[in-house]
């Protein structure tokens, strides 16, 4: 795990040492409220946005900024409004109240020139096709004023073997991985993925993370929806977690409802019995413990909640 | 990769240049799928060889019948290779999620239907070419000549460009591309027997004349046949002429009800989704 070294926030997800971060997380809120005006330096500014189906309300007044250059995480159950929000910045919907900015143009009439410093990747993926995986990819990059090469991209996602080999032939995550190369061939700015791994095996993931951060380097803004937290986490300058279409916070994913500040439980072993406590200090806690012990505190661990204890606490389930 | 950011400055690709791969994508997607190439161009030629083979008898003065399905079966190629191939294929496209990932791409939108454009002319000019040699080669068909080909491309040019409007509108109405090969397969059949590509016209009932005489087909056919017979057999039509005039007018209407209807229907994104 790599992904703490750019940004010195980002801890790593274990469940049972974690090892908190001590960078300043500012304390204020870290996203817009309602009635803010819009952002002009951010990528994506959202203010106010609702969007209904019938009577259901997918987005209920949601309000965020999105960096230039930061890659962000929507992360929230399924139907919690997290393809709806993105497919309005990409264009594809029309909001029902509120205003939204990408790249500082309206979604809802943004032109080719707009649409050039995009990338997409669909969560229902690109479609099916006859051509082979450089053939779309060619296809596509001649839609772009100043695409990448087409075998770059292959070699990038990893499909350079497959190249000859018709896309219709490839595997679910050889097919997302395509999806992915089809959405960066065009150099995009800003690249929306709407949960690019779903269907993939741990190893797919690492290599497509790996990828992720190889794009972050090369400056592009991304808008990332997942549920795997992991995923936010090991990905994300900031997480937004959205539930029943409002976003109910937006942190570093090591900040993430008040994780780091949370009580620790630190716990050890003593005449033979597991003991354990929740301290807000834990240092002084293990300092005192320790003067207890000639040596080594036996089992010593110490233990803050996992993104997951506070996720679900976030979204009302039963942790 | 060695810059950043996406350039502001450097120019969107010219129409031209999008066109021409589009027409690339458009031809490759047909000329590879099994299923497309069988269906619009084999089964055509394979109705040829069998009806000219068993309906090989005399319709008067000397013609043949397979000089008559002749004039038909090109018709009726050129509805596969438009209003069935443009519903069939459009849908899928609409219902697997390609339309929506285009749409998302800086792809001047009217080049996918140029691409469409390219794909239908490509196949209609190769179904029509192989009907033809079959023709001359295993029945000794006789071909059009003097001004006959000059009717023969205008008659194909607008029941083409009729049916491919109409094909792109119908895609709308499926769900996907099964069920656009569901619906229009059984209609553009039912349209074939009453629209006289398998039988005489004249043997077919008037009211199903009638009814025929509403779509482009049974016009398209009959322009065909203007190319194809002797001018004798016009009195065998049920206006005892050919009416060409007519048959431009009819095909006229259905391009611009077609074009009419694509527009008030064509979605890029499934149904379900918007």
């Amino acid at each position: 795990m790599i992904a703490g070294e750019t940004q010195g926030t980002q801890a790593e997800g274990g469940d049972c040492l974690l090892v908190t971060s001590t960078s300043a997380v500012p304390a204020v809120r870290d996203w817009p409220q309602p009635g803010d005006p819009l952002d002009p330096a951010a990528a994506i500014s959202v203010r106010g946005l609702v969007k209904r189906y019938g009577d259901f309300v997918a987005v209920d007044g949601l309000d965020l900024d999105i960096r230039r250059g930061e890659i962000f995480a929507l992360l929230g159950p399924n139907g919690a409004g997290k393809t709806t929000t993105v497919e309005i910045c990409e264009g594809y919907r029309k909001p029902d109240a509120g205003e939204v900015r990408v790249l500082g143009e309206d979604p809802s009439d943004g032109g080719r020139r707009w649409k050039a410093q995009l990338g997409i990747v669909l969560q229902s993926g690109a479609g099916d096709s006859q051509l082979t995986c450089r053939e779309l990819l060619q296809a596509q990059a001649s839609y772009y004023p100043n695409p990448r090469d087409a075998d770059e991209v292959l070699a990038l996602v990893g499909l350079t073997e497959k190249a000859k080999s018709r896309a219709k032939t490839l595997s679910g995550g050889q097919r997302r991985r395509l999806d992915v190369a089809l959405g960066i061939v065009g150099r995009p700015t800003l690249l929306f993925l709407d949960e690019p791994t779903t269907g993939f095996d741990p190893e797919a993931r690492r290599q497509f993370w790996s990828l992720i951060r190889t794009l972050r380097q090369l400056g592009t803004t991304m808008l990332l929806t997942t549920h795997y937290l992991d995923e936010a986490e090991a990905l994300a300058d900031r997480v937004g977690v959205i539930a029943r279409g409002r976003l109910i916070e937006v942190a570093v994913p090591s900040a993430l409802g008040g994780r780091e500040t949370a009580p620790a439980v630190v716990s050890w072993s003593e005449d033979g019995a597991r003991r354990s406590e929740a301290t807000s200090t834990p240092t002084a806690f293990v300092r005192d413990l320790a003067g207890r012990f000639p040596g080594e505190v036996p089992d010593l661990a110490v233990a803050r909640p996992t993104l997951e204890d506070v996720y679900l606490q976030m979204i009302g389930e039963p942790s | 990769m060695t810059t950043t950011t996406n350039r502001a400055d450097a120019a969107l690709p010219s129409l031209a240049t999008v066109y021409r791969t589009r027409g690339s994508v458009e031809l490759k997607e047909f000329f590879r799928q099994r299923e497309s190439v069988v269906f619009t161009l084999a089964f055509p030629v394979i109705l040829l060889v069998v009806f000219g083979a068993v309906l090989d008898y005399d319709i008067g003065g000397g013609v043949t019948f397979t000089q008559y399905f002749m004039a038909g079966i090109i018709a009726a190629g050129i509805l596969g290779a438009s209003l069935q191939n443009m519903a069939i294929s459009i849908a899928t496209e609409r219902s697997d999620g390609t339309l929506k990932s285009l749409v998302g791409t800086p792809m001047p939108k009217s080049a996918y239907f140029v691409g469409k454009i390219v794909q239908v002319l490509a196949v209609t000019v190769l179904i029509v070419l192989i009907l033809l040699a079959v023709g001359v080669l295993a029945y000794g068909i006789d071909l059009p000549s003097g001004s006959d080909w000059f009717t023969f491309l205008w008659v194909a040019a607008l029941g083409s460009a009729s049916c491919t409007l109409l094909g792109i509108a119908v895609s709308s109405l499926a769900k996907n591309g099964r069920s656009a090969s569901a619906m229009v397969t059984p209609i553009a059949l039912v349209l074939q027997f009453i629209s006289g590509v398998f039988f005489q016209f004249s043997q077919v009932p008037v009211w199903m004349q009638t009814i025929a005489s509403f779509f482009p087909l049974k016009w398209m056919a009959q322009g065909l046949r203007s190319v194809f017979l002797p001018d004798f057999l016009a009195t065998e039509e049920p206006a005892g002429s050919w009416e060409l005039g007519r048959v431009a007018i009819v095909l006229g209407l259905w391009c611009i009800a077609g074009l009419l209807l694509c527009v008030a229907t064509f979605r890029w994104q499934d149904r379900a989704a918007s």
